[in-house]
């Protein structure tokens, strides 16, 4: 069977769920592949929740917000812009692929770049293949193969 | 009526919290007034054979310090739970996998390759020799324990009933469990903190601070620090906001920035992305390119950000093909 990226989607309430409901509603067809939670605000989006999002076996994250200067609480994807960024160096230096986490703007009103964006993204991850987490469990109970 | 029993135990540590136990100076004779002290590797000559031969669920308290990073360390973590009433992961080791964590940033081959052969000062025979977990010698087999290849905490091992934060718990911390315990009031449900506080760092830290507005961070050695101003403020990346309170900002006091030994906040799992998140917040810049240079400036996030919590982080360890 063909590899399905498994990706969740953040998406703020005001702009990017907004544009996404659009994407629904006009019929416009994109990728299944985006499992969307909502939140109040992009600048919500706490750093733990993607590290357990990928520690829970997503092949990619993207956060959605709404453009710079349109934030409904004013500031809050100022914090998300700074946030992203660094998310990604860090997830790099724990040998994850930055390209597997994204920031994109949509607004409210941008239903068809919310389906290009989803579009794009599950063929990059799709490329990149499922992100496979090394877990330890087993040398609890036996130990590494020596070599 | 018989006293306590005592146990207190070393994994893959540095012996810093055995020495901050000794640190409470003359009140160990009131903890050895009050305890039967009947295991403590350090300090008395009991061997792992007299605990094996207790009866389970004997030993009223073991303090277990250190990380574990090999067999023997995860053999006698099961030994000391099987045996003990109270387990204490005591010690940013045995809470969060500590600095031995930081093997998890690396393989252990890759760490062995260096040691055993690679390094400067090494000067190998015959193409180098790793350790043996058996040897066979004319005299009869050495058997030595399994190094693994990832750090764990203690409560990735075995359950956990409380935990004492601190690389080392501060002597006065210590004292303060210790005669809480000994007063015999109930104890906080399983799982929780002790001998710590339920704020961050910042809140015992005696520095002014101010609406923080960053915009370029420096290495400690690169600037003269002012000793009353937040170091964060003056650009130094100091783990206070994301560190739980309980040591006295001891660091701070000495001009030196939070390293973040006293583990994360309350309700925090992950210290290294919460660090993130909070420099984020603060760090004044909206243009990708002057977020990036800004950065830039931050040498080391994995380190930093981790230094004691790695093994305890949602990750555990880096990603190694």
């Amino acid at each position: 069977m063909a590899f399905e990226p498994k990706i969740i989607g953040f998406l703020c309430n005001w702009c990017s769920y907004t544009g996404a409901d659009l994407a629904g509603v006009s019929r416009i067809k994109s990728a299944p592949n985006v499992r969307v939670i909502r939140t109040m605000c992009s600048g919500r989006v706490d750093p733990a929740f993607i590290l357990k999002a990928f520690h829970l076996g997503a092949d990619g994250v993207i956060v959605m917000g709404c453009h710079l200067g349109d934030c409904h609480y004013q500031e809050g994807n100022y914090k998300t812009i700074r946030r992203i960024p660094f998310l990604k160096r860090l997830i790099q230096g724990f040998g994850i692929d930055p390209r597997r986490l994204r920031l994109e703007w949509v607004s409210a009103s941008e239903g068809d770049r919310f389906a290009a964006v989803v579009n794009e993204m599950t063929e990059e991850i799709r490329h990149l293949g499922p992100l496979e987490l090394q877990v330890q469990q087993e040398e609890v109970l036996q130990p590494v193969e020596h070599r | 009526m018989a006293k306590p029993k005592l146990a207190l135990y070393w994994a893959a540590s540095c012996g810093g919290c055995e020495i901050a136990v000794l640190d409470i100076h003359e009140k160990i004779l009131d903890v050895d007034r009050a305890f039967d002290i009947v295991f403590w590797p350090v300090a008395m000559d009991f061997k792992y054979d007299a605990v094996r031969a207790m009866e389970d669920r004997t030993i009223d308290l073991c303090l277990f310090n250190g990380s574990i990073r090999n067999s023997e360390n995860a053999e006698i973590a099961h030994l000391m739970r099987a045996k003990s009433k109270t387990l204490v992961a005591f010690g940013s080791c045995a809470l969060e996998g500590g600095i031995p964590g930081l093997a998890n940033l690396t393989t252990r081959d890759e760490i062995w390759g260096y040691v055993y052969k690679g390094s400067p000062s090494t000067v190998t025979q015959n193409g180098g020799t790793y350790p043996q977990t058996h040897s066979a010698m004319p005299e009869g087999a050495i058997h030595i324990p399994e190094m693994w290849n990832t750090v764990k905490s203690l409560d990735q091992v075995v359950d956990v009933d409380y935990y004492i934060p601190g690389c080392p718990p501060q002597p006065d911390q210590i004292w303060s469990v210790v005669e809480y315990i000994l007063s015999g009031k109930p104890l906080p449900p399983a799982g929780s903190i002790l001998g710590a506080g339920d704020k961050t760092c910042c809140d015992e830290c005696t520095r002014e601070r101010k609406e923080k507005k960053l915009t370029k961070f420096y290495r400690p050695f690169e600037i003269e620090t002012d000793p009353a101003v937040c170091l964060l403020d003056q650009g130094i990346v100091c783990m206070g906001p994301a560190t739980r309170s309980g040591c006295g900002a001891l660091c701070t006091k000495a001009n030196v920035p939070c390293r973040g030994c006293y583990g994360p906040p309350p309700n925090v799992t992950d210290q290294g992305a919460k660090m993130l998140s909070a420099l984020s917040s603060v760090i004044d810049a909206h243009d990708p390119a002057e977020i990036e240079a800004i950065l830039d400036q931050i040498a080391d996030p994995m380190g930093t950000f981790y230094r004691f919590s790695l093994a305890h982080s949602i990750l555990r360890r880096v990603q190694k093909s």
